[in-house]
């Protein structure tokens, strides 16, 4: 490495007492040199975004501190800066890129004045030549019709364009140093992939360091000029891009890699005949209150949707955020109510029934959700959370308890867990709590909202593992809703993907890969972040 | 982390509230045993000075002051807990329906609250009294008349965001019936804000008590703390200690019952309380 722009020396941050470990982050040390790219990866608790917050100075006072170590920025230790040297440091040579760009920006200020007034605290430009830069800024960051633009507020621009802005008030001061802690993770991935095209673009114009955090190996292989892996908050692993991902040599790094989902698609068992789920022109429109001179808006997030599901096979839903693949699935499973079209479950139409009338087809389809924290009542047993559908279904209490714990053994986990209540699980354990809960009735069909985008790689991989043979030992059909194309392709041999309400193109997940016909499922194959280092692993 | 007890007890302002709450609890259960004399019973002189023989006094008639302070805390507090339990059930069953079901149904209850909640409530509650008539029963009717709408609002606010989340969902699809869900998988995720509400809920319960009873509008024929002010005000140049004493009962009872709920109100959401 010629010069290093910042070095960070033996960092330790210690965690209040009553954590169940004693530092954030202990003893690490890296180096990122001039016009250099390095990622730090790591799953949820490896210490990554306390030790870049450390960096800035911007650690939750008083229960986070750094006890140990330097960080050595343009020849200065920043952890002995002042409040008022930090500052000055912030916003002009180091800057920072938040996660999620709605709560990063204001939302009552123009996003224009929000850039200027990064100029306006750190130079002595006068108005006229500010706007002159905020104009540029906004064209470096490729948004289109810049005055519109700097006219606007947060909530009128779409998320990819709102981290644009974030970036450009990063660059506005021409920063040494950018700190991006999972800038891309809130995007939808065509968005994702144009940003980090946008971001190396610019870091290689201007010649900025840029420090990037992020969870996905993928991302890694787009962006990364050298690699730091961390768990528990030390240093795994550090090296090149290609020395990390192609060669790993730690352990932890190896299981990483081995869990991110490859883009290999699921190959078709024998076609089975009789669809278990027939999807028929179904329409759902949401409709938003006007008032205020405003007239009512409705959205249509499913739009004619037609699709079948044959027994014991699984298709993957695969669409970005707004493309109405929830909602689909909330019509399935009967939380919303379709105004129009039919479903069909084994050739019996469950649409246009009351809560009542459905009742007795519950046992037969069941829903895994998204958030396994949200998922679980945190206030009821985990026995009774799972034993409450086969006792709505007519089974004893007792009888349904000892399935319960039957389920949960099944699912990895130990028996006596239905004594203890949710809090006490991690995410991925309570995943697998959700999909017990699911099964418990016995369901043909499982319906699945994103199960896994919540959970970190490793994790990610055994509750795949677990959805697959659980999915042969029950003669499941599953219908899997994805954002992600790397995911879908693991989990279904079929593949439908939405757009806008719409399914534009639907059939085997092999022939999709191999040859995608509609436009949209090429830019969303495209966008797979690091698809050529998945491809060349496989 | 700490348990909720831990967190709970190792705040100084609540055990010093705790402390004067169970003084104040003992004296009203034990009230009878401590002073079997009627309250009301002529044992002395007018107008005695606080002294040995009369801790506190007595007042314009020779009644026992500490012996109405003690008889006092018990007709109060049965009044204010009382009151507050039917404010807290019939507030919790309108917000909870208003919440849950949504559309017409919550207009319709929101409507009906917000009515309550624009006539001032002291009045209210005077004019119930006095339709009513003064007694025990009437002035738990009138002071959970008068203080339900709160309740209403933080429970209905409560559901509203509890009915959203995924478990709800989830036992939707498994089947449960509204009542099922409102009963098992909701109301008890609203419980923490609604016991702070409620504990605070018995201090203004006690005041609007003090205040009635002050009017001469209280339970006849029973001693209470708003009753003993009421009767020694025009006093208040001669026997100083015939309105100050009660006057200090209330204002320590309800200040503990704050410090206390402020405390539950920390210990129950700890991340408000600790960052």
């Amino acid at each position: 490495m010629s010069e290093s722009v910042l070095n960070i020396e033996d960092l330790t941050v210690a965690l209040p007492s009553w954590s169940d470990r004693k530092s954030a982050v202990s003893n690490v040390s890296l180096g990122i040199g001039k016009g250099e790219i390095v990622c730090v990866v790591g799953e949820s608790g490896s210490g990554k975004s306390v030790m870049g917050k450390a960096i800035l100075g911007l650690l939750p006072k008083p229960h986070l501190r750094a006890t140990g170590g330097r960080i050595v920025f343009d020849g200065r230790d920043l952890l002995t800066l002042s409040d008022e040297e930090m500052r000055k440091l912030r916003g002009g040579r180091i800057a920072m890129i938040f996660q999620e760009p709605m709560t990063a920006l204001s939302p009552l200020m123009k996003v224009g004045r929000q850039i200027d007034e990064v100029l306006e605290v750190h130079t002595d430009l006068n108005p006229a030549a500010r706007k002159q830069r905020v104009l540029e800024l906004i064209q470096d960051v490729q948004l289109p019709d810049p005055p519109r633009i700097i006219d606007s507020y947060p909530h009128q621009l779409s998320g990819g364009q709102r981290q644009r802005i974030v970036i450009a008030m990063a660059l506005a001061l021409e920063p040494a140093l950018i700190i991006a802690d999972e800038p891309t993770t809130a995007l939808d991935v065509t968005t994702q992939a144009q940003i980090l095209h946008l971001m190396k673009e610019l870091q290689r114009a201007h010649g900025t360091s840029l420090l990037f955090i992020t969870h996905d190996f993928g991302v890694v292989a787009e962006i990364a000029d050298r690699v730091v892996v961390m768990r528990h908050g030390e240093v795994v692993e550090q090296g090149t891009a290609d020395e990390v991902l192609r060669a790993p040599r730690a352990d932890y790094t190896k299981a990483l890699i081995a869990a991110v989902p490859g883009l290999t698609p699921r190959l078709k068992d024998a076609a089975k005949a009789q669809p278990r789920l027939v999807v028929r022109d179904l329409e759902k429109t949401y409709v938003t209150a006007g008032g205020f001179g405003k007239a009512a808006r409705h959205v249509k997030a499913v739009d004619k949707v037609s699709l079948e599901l044959g027994r014991q096979s699984s298709l993957a839903l695969v669409g970005e955020s707004g493309s109405g693949k929830s909602s689909l699935a909330r019509c399935i499973v009967g939380l919303e109510v379709p105004e129009a079209g039919e479903i069909l479950l084994d050739g019996e139409r469950i649409s246009g029934l009351n809560r009542n009338q459905l009742r007795p087809y519950r046992r037969h389809i069941q829903m895994v959700f998204q958030d396994p924290f949200a998922s679980l009542n945190p206030r009821q047993r985990v026995g009774d959370i799972i034993a409450i559908g086969p006792m709505i279904q007519g089974v004893s209490r007792e009888q349904a308890m000892t399935e319960a714990r039957e389920l949960l053994s099944l699912v990895g986990l130990k028996p006596e867990a239905a004594d203890r209540y949710p809090h006490e699980f991690s995410g991925g354990q309570r995943q697998r709590i959700g999909i017990a809960r699911a099964l418990a009735v016995k369901p043909k069909l499982i319906v699945a909202d994103e199960p896994v985008s919540a959970l970190d790689v490793s994790v990610q991989k055994q509750v795949l593992e677990l959805l697959n043979e659980l999915r042969r030992k029950f003669e499941l059909s599953m219908l899997f809703i994805t954002h992600d194309l790397r995911v879908a392709a693991t989990v279904c041999e079929d593949i439908a993907i939405m757009q806008r309400g719409v399914i534009v193109e639907r059939g085997p997940t092999a022939q999709i890969f191999a040859n995608p016909e509609h436009p949209y499922t090429r830019s969303l194959l495209e966008a797979v972040p690091g698809k050529e280092w998945i491809n060349s692993l496989a | 982390m700490k348990s909720f007890w831990q967190r709970f007890l190792s705040n100084p302002r609540v055990v010093i509230g705790l402390g004067w709450l169970a003084l104040v609890l003992v004296v009203a259960i034990f009230a009878d045993v401590l002073s079997p004399r009627d309250p009301f019973a002529i044992v002395a002189n007018p107008f005695i000075r606080p002294s040995s023989s009369f801790l506190l006094g007595t007042d314009s008639l020779g009644r026992d002051v500490m012996a109405g302070l003690m008889h006092g805390a018990r007709t109060t507090l049965l009044i204010a807990v009382l009151a507050t339990l039917a404010a807290v059930a019939f507030g919790t069953l309108v917000g909870a329906v208003a919440g849950y079901y949504g559309g017409v149904i919550d207009d319709v209850l929101m409507r009906l609250t917000e009515f309550f909640q624009t006539i001032p409530s002291f009045l209210f509650a005077i004019v119930l009294i006095a339709v009513l008539s003064p007694s025990a029963t009437n002035l738990v009717i009138a002071i959970s008349v008068v203080s339900w709408p709160p309740i209403t609002r933080v429970v209905r606010a409560e559901v509203l965001s509890v009915k959203s989340r995924e478990f709800v969902q989830a036992a939707v699809v498994a089947g449960q019936s509204d009542r099922a869900i409102l009963l098992t998988q909701v109301l008890p995720n609203t419980l923490s804000p609604l016991i702070v509400t409620g504990s605070l809920l018995v201090a203004t319960a006690i005041l609007v008590e003090s205040a009635l009873s002050f009017l001469g509008l209280g339970a006849p024929n029973q001693m209470s703390w708003g009753f003993m002010i009421g009767a020694g005000r025009s006093f208040l140049r001669d026997a100083w200690w015939l309105v100050t004493v009660p006057g200090i009962a209330i204002l320590l009872t309800v200040l503990s019952i704050n410090l206390v709920g402020e405390g539950l109100n920390d210990a129950l959401n700890p991340r408000l309380a600790d960052l």
